[in-house]
């Protein structure tokens, strides 16, 4: 069997099917819970609360 | 699937007045569309992760901040986010480029270990005797001058502050120092390279 020696396109190595970890996500949901926002006069302070 | 019917402006406002799991519909609705734009630009799953990652954080802090403007834009806003923080990463990524070897370059035939060699090292050391016993020949106000100029690294403001005399006179030790070293070193056909 004859071998394939050209490469694919960058652009089709992109596979659309792609998603980020649950992890990252499970991350970014706890960050949300835990990050809080202080409002003291004009300020704005962030906490992150755990 | 089931097709959600909220708008994203529904879900960012719901968000806003701290419902949780409308950050959690937003981001499973459309992570694949981001992550797979990250990784369009960037071809590395690991960096993809990361900056999907400050993405997201940037705009839970925005919206939580109050600092977003709803113009029915939540997809394009975020998408420019991670745009913006690719074109971070490729800054970032210019200043300290990093290279990963694969099977048809190798970064180390390019690059290579300067040190010198075991070899190399002996002569050097032979060399920086010899010079030594030579300097040691000198005369005792040339030797003075040239040991704190070149070994110590003093300044020759500092050397005739200390030797106590003029920066004119350090200079003009220093000079003759170097002459009578290339005198003796001819001389003798002394050879100090490596």
């Amino acid at each position: 069997m004859q071998k394939l020696y050209s490469e694919i396109s960058r652009s089709e190595r992109v596979n659309k099917n792609m998603v980020p970890k649950e992890e990252t996500i499970k991350f970014l949901l706890d960050y949300s819970k835990a990050l809080s926002v202080i409002n003291y006069n004009k300020l704005k302070f962030e906490a992150l609360l755990n | 699937m089931k097709q959600s019917t909220t708008t994203d402006a529904q879900l960012v406002s719901a968000y806003i007045k701290g419902n949780e799991s409308a950050l959690c519909e937003l981001i499973s609705r459309h992570k694949q569309r981001i992550y797979s734009f990250i990784y369009s630009k960037v071809y590395d799953r690991d960096v993809t992760e990361d900056i999907f990652q400050d993405t997201f954080i940037k705009v839970i802090k925005t919206l939580r901040k109050g600092g977003y403007n709803e113009e029915g834009k939540f997809l394009p806003w975020v998408m420019r986010i991670s745009h913006n923080l690719v074109i971070d990463y490729f800054r970032k990524n210019n200043r300290m480029p990093k290279f990963e070897n694969n099977t048809d370059f190798n970064i180390f035939s390019v690059l290579s270990d300067n040190s010198l060699n075991a070899e190399k090292k002996i002569i050097k050391g032979q060399v920086e005797n010899d010079i030594k016993r030579l300097i040691e020949e000198l005369p005792d106000d040339q030797k003075e001058v040239l040991v704190m100029r070149i070994y110590k690294e003093m300044s020759f403001k500092d050397i005739s502050e200390q030797t106590g005399v003029s920066i004119n006179t350090a200079l003009g030790r220093m000079r003759y120092a170097l002459i009578n070293l290339r005198k003796v070193i001819d001389k003798h056909n002394i050879v100090l390279t490596n």
